[in-house]
């Protein structure tokens, strides 16, 4: 994962509130066998609609989404966060996440900002006035900008610390790599390893006869 | 004060303790996978430039979507196809050892780990699936995951855990004859409720229990998720030390004797509390099935469908009421009275060797009753070899039973066996969900025994509801 400190991208606005996983990525591309390559996914229905943000192409290479509140709501699917990833966004900004959109996303580098709904207003109103303007994210002074416009935003005190560091869940695990070696030294050596192979002789298996 | 098996389980896995509010970091010592729950997990390394740290600790197999007829063709559904074919891609390219269809020991991952010796008292065991609790009748520490954490072991080969609650399931007294493991599940299940060990790890103790053989003991431990409990245990002892002894991954000489000492080691202390208790005597157990759509809506099978009326909690009553709507069924129907299109014998919960003889003795020299479909799926490849080494496969097959190869099957229906909507099953599996076997499908959890007397009526039955054999020509 790579260590966010400040960004400045596009920002897209999306008035709506209650945008719900199944909005954000439909259940039918759950099937896929892949974690990346969602980004023709990300807003499906409405991508369609000539009129949404993402269709407008002044917003088409956004990294920063503004939304209305809870962001995120129903199914836990990690897909969520990889289609918004795909597409480009490094940050949604919100008034209100989801636990399990937030946690997801923490865990997968999107920063998930909380602002006070009033200054959503205030940073759609200026995307709005001007599209394709950027904005900038400092996960350090915990601020977004947009021109004149500066506020503040929310983030778990842990959340940060791991993405300031660039740190996933696995990164995290493997700052213990010695204590997991140490562990390892210490293993039974008559514990099962799945190498080399061992099994009974080899059996030959024929497709199942036909059924009457 | 003492302390009980799971919490030695979690203590001598125990990587770092958590500082801080972090989690515990728990070292894994066999990590299974299937095709459903581990392409993204593989893909997620990939992308981070990771490795998978112990292959040698790591085993996959097909399983979920594996057609039972015709294995040596093409798979026909492409989501399958994709899947099974990503699994051994991704094999390959990380240095995994996969069983894949065709091989002795393809089949359900949780019959194929404790057949391989590979799942041992003492262990932790991952998988990305729910039903690893299996795996928890060798005294292991066993649960499901999910795609990130499978990624997370795959990488680490450990899991950063919260540390869970401790809940004893007291089985004792006699188990009466026509009764099984399954009866014992679905009676404490239907006792505890779905969420009734939520946060829990269970451990099976008592007579009853410590009567089972290995093979009953996987069938008791698998459910333990349809209790809503995180796993399930039961202390090994000379059965177990039996059961894993001469499998091709068991320690040999003095590695062997050195295992059994340590093993010997696990059990809950004497003055060890836990943090909940349930009691049941086995001696009043009859076989159970389930009338409903989740695993606690069960009921002794010598009952009648109930009215949801009589449900005191309202929640009760609507699930209840809802239930048997689904299922199309009238309150006050006798169980005995309810006809089942189809019997499915098999699955992770009863898809064993035992289960399969079990049913054989009930079904030999009987006819199958004649409107009723009767699939029998091996858990196992090698479990199907050993049934025709018996001469099992036979014994279906003269009573009219379908002998086919082994996976999940219509256990969960991903693949071509499912049940048409509407019609309904005696299933040895251990999800009941509306659609679990098949769009509209109505499935009734039973015990390999009624299974098989199911078959012989075409109405829900025990083996004590049958003629006596030696009335039979
Ligand atoms: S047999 Fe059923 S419960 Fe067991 S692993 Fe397969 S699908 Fe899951």
């Amino acid at each position: 994962m790579e260590k966010f400190t400040t960004h400045t991208g596009i920002g897209v606005p999306l008035r709506r509130s209650n945008v719900d996983t199944d909005q954000i990525i439909p259940a039918v591309y759950l099937k896929r066998v892949t974690r990346t390559g969602f980004e023709d996914a990300l807003f499906a229905a409405w991508r369609g609609d000539e009129s949404f943000v993402l269709n407008q192409p002044a917003y088409q290479a956004g990294s920063v989404l503004v939304a209305g509140p809870d962001f995120g709501t129903g199914s836990s699917r990690e897909h969520a966060v990889w289609a918004l990833k795909d597409y480009g966004f490094k940050v949604v900004i919100a008034s209100r996440f989801a636990d399990i959109f937030r946690g997801n996303s923490g865990k997968q580098g999107l920063l998930a900002a909380i602002v006070e709904q009033s200054d959503i207003e205030l940073l759609w109103k200026a995307l709005e006035a001007e599209p394709g303007k950027e904005l900038t994210v400092s996960l350090e002074d915990r601020t977004v900008s947009c021109g004149d416009i500066t506020v503040q935003f929310e983030i778990d005190d842990y959340v940060r610390w791991r993405l300031m560091e660039g740190l996933d869940d696995i990164g995290l695990s493997l700052q213990h790599e010695e204590d997991i070696t140490a562990f390892e030294a210490k293993r039974e050596a008559w514990r099962p390893k799945t190498l080399p192979e061992k099994t009974e002789p080899k059996q030959e298996i024929v497709a199942a006869r036909p059924v009457k | 004060m003492g302390t009980t098996l799971a919490e030695k389980l979690w203590e001598s896995h125990l990587v770092r303790k958590g500082t801080d509010g972090a989690p515990d970091l728990i070292y894994i010592d066999l990590h299974m996978c299937h095709e459903v729950t581990s392409a993204q997990a593989f893909e997620g390394l990939r992308i981070a430039g990771r490795t998978v740290r112990r292959p040698d600790l790591t085993i996959a197999t097909e399983d979920h979507n594996t057609p039972t007829l015709d294995i040596d063709q093409p798979i026909a559904d492409e989501t399958s196809r994709i899947q099974i074919q990503t699994l051994r891609d991704n094999a390959k390219e990380f240095g995994v050892r996969i069983h894949s269809l065709g091989d002795a020991d393809q089949g359900v991952v949780h019959v194929v780990g404790p057949q391989l010796g590979l799942t041992m008292p003492g262990m932790t065991v991952v998988c990305g699936d729910s039903h690893t609790s299996t795996h928890g009748a060798f005294g292991a520490l066993a649960f499901g995951i999910g795609t990130s954490e499978v990624e997370h072991v795959l990488a680490t080969q450990t899991l950063p855990l919260a540390p869970f609650k401790t809940m004893a399931i007291n089985v004792d007294g006699d188990l009466p004859e026509g009764t099984t493991a399954k009866d014992i599940i679905l009676a404490v299940i239907t006792k505890i409720g779905t969420g009734g060990g939520q946060g829990y790890v269970l451990e099976y103790r008592g007579a009853a229990i410590r009567a089972l053989s290995q093979e009953a003991r996987m069938t008791v431990c698998n459910m333990s998720i349809e209790a809503g409990a995180r796993a399930g245990l039961i202390a090994p002892d000379e059965t177990t030390f039996e059961y894993v002894k001469g499998r091709p991954h068991a320690p040999e000489g003095a590695d062997w004797d050195a295992a059994v000492a340590d093993w010997k080691q696990l059990v809950t202390d004497e003055d060890a509390t836990f943090d909940a208790e349930v009691n049941l005597n086995a001696a009043d157990l009859e076989p159970f099935i389930t009338w409903g759509t989740n695993p606690g809506q069960g009921a002794p099978l010598s009952a009648s469908v109930p009215d949801p009326e009589d449900f005191a909690d309202a929640d009760q009553r609507e699930a209840a009421a809802n239930a048997l709507k689904y299922m199309g069924l009238t309150p006050g129907t006798p169980f005995r009275e309810v006809a089942i299109d189809t019997v499915f014998l098999g699955s992770c919960t009863n898809g064993r060797i035992e289960d399969l003889r079990a049913a054989a003795d009930i079904i030999a020299g009987r006819e199958k009753a004649p409107n009723t479909r009767f699939l029998v799926v091996p858990g196992s490849a090698r479990v199907r070899l050993q049934a025709e080494a018996e001469g099992l496969d036979k014994v279906f097959l003269d009573f009219g039973a379908e002998w086919r190869n082994a996976g999940c099957s219509m256990c969960l229906g991903m693949n071509p066996d499912q049940l048409a909507p509407q019609e309904r099953s005696a299933s040895t599996s251990n999800r009941n969900f509306e659609g679990r076997q098949g769009k509209g499908g109505r499935t009734h959890l039973v015990s390999p025994l009624v299974a098989a007397a199911t078959a012989v009526r075409g109405t829900l039955s025990s083996p004590a509801d049958l003629e006596p054999a030696a009335a039979l020509a």
